[in-house]
């Protein structure tokens, strides 16, 4: 046993502690450091859906059902595998509209209904105040265990009076924290990142507390998991926990509902959904927390098996409550130090699950409970105070105040009933009801505020009749006798067993009759008229909310606004400052110098209604609004008009896109175009000046050689008979040089005349190096040709291919060295080609003129060491090769020597070539 | 198109998640056999939420980069 101020003092540090990390983690937030902001603070904080009912009660149902408790932690690991596309879309809407709980996501998506939000918070209260409750219960039956005054003999009330009850000294101390760090101003986030801070430090040291006692009754108690487990095997009466059958009543039935149930709760409960949702900083932490939080329950619920198998070994079945076993087993082996690190532990889990109940709950019962009937009194909507920031956060404070309290007294007064003690499984049944309308509200158009009305209630409805209603039955509150013969004595309206259907467990037969009357109610309510036009534009908003900006208007409002009329209205309920510095930063982002000169537009109104949905809920936001505007009623048809125009508009700027797109497009063709135009236009220029050129020099010779002859009629013959001959030979020049040049002309445009023959190539080269043998002789160059044993007859125009072999040739005997040359012509036979090589072994191209050869009248080399000739052979030569389908191109080039190489493609079987 | 398919995967998890630790599949792994002396259904469910969260780790983690 403990001594008492030890347990108290180490709890009050503890808790000191808590707004140590609350108040660093607030400090930092406001430097822009942010402690939260970051996954694995995201992921821890999530750890608050285990609880103090985790905690103790995992090991006590796991000792009562063996495995049959593991669901609860089974169902959120499913559940967030999906959370990367549910909880995603949630946390795009909740910002998106500035929705701070489950009960303003629901009034917001049906057309901002006050009712709807005030139903969903009367749930959402009477479903977990009672686990709040249970919390406060947890941590003082620890304390009691802990002092060792848990003896009735001493205590016959069992319970100390309130003003000595520690309990209340730790509901006040969390109301302290809860109001410091939850309503510390006001937020149109309502983000709280001291208090988030807070809670990821809570989950790690409830992680630990526990890892600590599972290792230390498995490895030291006793010698290991597998020891406890043959231990256990050894006891018939405990042989039912290791199978399934432990679970007894639940069933394969129940184990599912089981996991569906936790799957709703891991989202929809108001603690979850603060967390995950409204203190999300950064939609890609949810990645990291969609594997790392199942990870988290995992390892939390590793020795829960092991502990429960402990403790019964140890102390039997019945002796003690095994939900004390993580306190009792250490406490029973003198082991005093861990026995307070459980139990502040336990005060982790308790305390971090009572923190974000009570934030949640508190702005959904000001944000749609008090507000809404404060705007209905006139003097307030009218404006009789100017500034309403101090009232709000009153409201806020009173209503965590409240509702601690409420817990307070509940636990009092529950004791150790029933009803109090099975409170986990019903609190989560109760937010189920939350999921039809909330999952069909993100992904179906078409649900109506009656629909979601109808569906809650009848939910909620059967939910108090099928386990609120019995549980107090149970707790002796109500005449049990109910429970038998249900209301009215009427058999077949047992609430244990509605119509008669059995073979269920309470929990599932609940949720199973619930979730039928609340989906149903709201899919037929709502199938009965079409949406409203408030329904239908929220509708849209919620469901395409991953498609703003994409034909999706930002809002759905006509009307006229005055700025004047907005930024006073904002102010009232967020303060001077904040709603001014959000004006000007609205207005700097649309480039408007002054918040005054804004135009107020849809947008505009859309932004000063989410401001105030931010501090007081979307429904009281839109009446607030409504009063200092003028607008239209919108009906569905409206609706529709302004998306038709909304999608239209973005239709037509697609459009727009589009054609500037083709434009631009056809821009840079037609620059393309033109350049190409000056480039012909200049190798034009270049082609003329090259002809003239190539023209003149033999005309100059012949002229100057004809005046000569003219003029000196003396001269004698011999000299007579030379001029002449260099007329005649300049003559010829000039002759093949016109003839080359229409040649090509011809050939380019495709008017040439081309004869098809059947051609041996081996005759062909032997024919051509035969008519150049004596050019070669007179240079003395060494001609070899090379030809295979036979060659393939190939189609195509005979002499035309033979100007290319000869100009192949001439080329190469201009270029070798006098005396020394060698030239050799080979032939090669492919299967789809034959390939002609001449190489030669002269100077070789000069670099970065192999490509320019190929071009009219370029010619290698500079001026004067350039060889006569026209600058046409090469061009006109590559222009017959192509004209034959094959290519031209010189394949080797160095110093000493270059080759140039043609293919001709062979006839495919049964094919010509076709030359025209 | 990534976000798509991991979108994809991760329903697929899910769907494959509710078949194994439900009846009936379930059911097959309720059997009095202990390996390394732990009940083959503890065995079982924990290595399946393991496995879930491995799965889940790698296809979340992989569209991040």
């Amino acid at each position: 046993m403990l001594p008492s101020w030890l347990v108290v003092g180490a709890s009050f540090a503890y808790l000191m502690v808590l707004f140590a990390v609350a108040y660093h983690g607030d400090r930092r937030a406001d430097q822009g450091r942010s402690v939260i902001d970051n996954p694995w603070t995201y992921t821890l904080s999530l750890g608050v859906y285990c609880t103090a009912w985790t905690y103790f009660g995992s090991v006590g149902r796991a000792a009562s059902s063996g495995i049959g408790f593991l669901p609860v932690y089974l169902g959120p690991t499913l559940g967030f595998a999906l959370a990367w596309l549910v909880l995603l879309k949630m946390i795009r809407i909740a910002r998106s509209y500035r929705i701070t709980s489950i009960a303003d996501f629901i009034a917001s998506r049906y057309g901002k209904s006050h009712v709807l939000g005030g139903l969903v918070t009367v749930i959402a209260v009477v479903g977990t105040v009672p686990y709040i409750a249970l919390q406060l219960k947890a941590v003082a039956s620890g304390y009691t265990l802990l002092v060792g005054d848990h003896d009735p003999a001493l205590h016959p009330s069992g319970l100390p009076g309130w003003w000595s009850d520690g309990t209340l000294y730790v509901a006040l101390t969390l109301a302290a924290f809860t109001i410091l760090f939850g309503t510390r101003h006001l937020d149109t986030t309502e983000r709280h990142e001291g208090m988030v801070a807070a809670i990821a430090f809570e989950s790690v040291v409830k992680l630990l507390a526990f890892l600590a006692v599972g290792l230390y009754v498995s490895y030291v108690v006793y010698d290991g998991v597998g020891d406890l487990y043959s231990r256990a095997a050894q006891h018939p009466e405990f042989s039912g926990l290791l199978g399934l059958e432990g679970m007894q009543r639940m069933g394969y039935g129940g184990w599912f509902a089981h996991i569906l149930l936790a799957m709703l709760s891991v989202i929809f409960l108001p603690r979850q959904f603060q967390i995950a949702v409204v203190e999300n900083v950064n939609e890609a932490h949810l990645r990291r927390a969609t594997w790392a939080f199942p990870a988290y329950l995992l390892a939390i619920n590793l020795f829960v098996i092991p502990i429960a198998l402990g403790g019964l070994l140890h102390f039997g079945r019945g002796e003690v409550d095994p939900d004390t076993f993580v306190l009792s087993l250490p406490l029973e082996h003198g082991d005093m130090a861990l026995a307070l690190l459980v139990f502040v532990g336990g005060l982790s889990a308790a305390t971090g699950m009572v923190i974000v109940e009570v934030i949640a709950l508190s702005t959904m019962v000001c944000n749609d409970l008090v507000m809404p009937i404060l705007l209905r009194s006139r003097r307030l909507a009218l404006g009789a105070r100017r500034d309403l920031t101090g009232l709000l956060l009153g409201i806020r404070r009173g209503a965590i105040i409240v509702v601690l309290l409420l817990g307070y007294v509940y636990f009092r007064l529950a004791g150790e009933a029933y009803a109090l003690v099975s409170i986990g499984l019903i609190s989560f049944a109760a937010v189920a009801q939350f999921a039809p309308a909330m999952l069909g509200g993100m992904y179906w158009r078409g649900g109506t505020r009656e629909g979601a009305l109808v569906g809650l209630l009848a939910g909620f409805a059967v939910w108090i009749y099928t386990l609120l209603l019995p549980s107090f039955a149970k707790s002796g509150w109500l005449d049990p006798s109910f429970l038998e013969q249900g209301v009215f004595g009427a058999g077949w309206l047992q609430p244990e067993a509605l119509f008669g259907l059995e073979g269920l467990d309470n929990i599932s037969h609940a949720l199973f009759w619930s979730l039928l009357a609340n989906i149903g109610g709201y899919v037929f309510v709502s199938l009965r008229r079409a949406p409203s036009g408030a329904e239908a534009s929220q509708g849209m908003l919620f469901v395409d909310v991953h498609r703003r900006g994409d034909g999706l208007p930002t809002s759905f409002w006509r009307g006229s606004a005055e700025v004047r009329d907005l930024m006073p209205l904002v102010a009232r309920f967020l303060g001077q400052r904040r709603s001014e510095e959000a004006f000007a930063d609205y207005a700097r982002a649309h480039g408007v110098a002054d918040a005054l000169h804004l135009r107020a537009d849809a947008e505009l109104v859309h932004f000063a209604e989410s401001l105030l949905a931010g501090a007081i809920g979307s429904a009281s936001a839109r009446v607030m609004v409504s009063s200092v505007v003028q607008e239209e009623v919108l009906g569905l048809g409206e609706v529709m008009d302004i998306l038709d125009e909304a999608t239209q508009v973005r239709a037509y700027s697609r459009k727009l896109e589009e054609k500037s797109r083709a434009l631009e497009a056809a821009t840079a063709e037609l620059r393309a175009a033109n350049e190409r135009l000056q480039e012909l236009d200049r190798l034009k220029d270049d082609f003329m000046s090259s002809v003239t050129h190539e023209l003149r020099t033999p005309l100059t010779s012949i002229r100057a050689f004809s005046e000569m002859l003219l003029d000196d009629p003396d001269i004698d013959v011999a000299d007579r008979q030379r001029f002449l001959g260099i007329v005649v030979s300049e003559t010829e020049r000039l002759t093949r040089l016109v003839n080359q040049v229409l040649d090509m002309a011809k050939i380019e445009s495709g008017q040439a005349e081309w004869h098809t023959d059947d051609i041996d190539m081996r005759e062909l080269l032997q024919h051509a190096v035969d008519s150049t043998g004596q050019v070669f002789r007179d240079r003395g160059v060494d001609v070899e040709l090379v030809l295979p044993q036979a060659a393939p007859v190939l189609q195509g125009d005979r002499d035309r291919l033979l100007q290319v072999v000869l100009n192949l040739l001439s080329n190469a005997a201009k270029f070798v060295p006098r005396g020394a040359g060698r030239v050799c012509v080979a032939l090669l036979d492919g299967p789809q080609e034959v390939r002609v090589d001449v190489s030669d072994n002269g100077p070789g191209i000069p670099a970065g003129m192999e490509e320019v050869i190929f071009q009219k009248f370029r010619q290698g080399g500079d001026e004067r060491s350039r060889p006569q000739g026209t600058g046409l052979g090469l061009p006109i030569s590559r222009q017959i090769v192509e004209r034959h389908g094959g290519r031209l191109w010189l394949s080797a080039n160095s110093a000493a020597g270059a080759t140039f190489s043609f293919t001709l493609p062979l006839p495919a079987a049964g094919s010509t070539v076709e030359l025209e | 198109m990534r976000k798509g398919l991991a979108g994809q995967r991760l329903v697929a998890v899910f769907i494959a998640g509710m078949l194994l630790l439900n009846f009936p599949l379930l059911s097959l792994f309720d059997r009095p056999e202990q390996p390394f002396g732990i009940p083959l259904l503890h065995i079982y469910l924990f290595a399946v939420w393991f496995g879930l969260v491995l799965v889940i780790a790698w296809i979340v983690e992989r569209g991040a980069r």
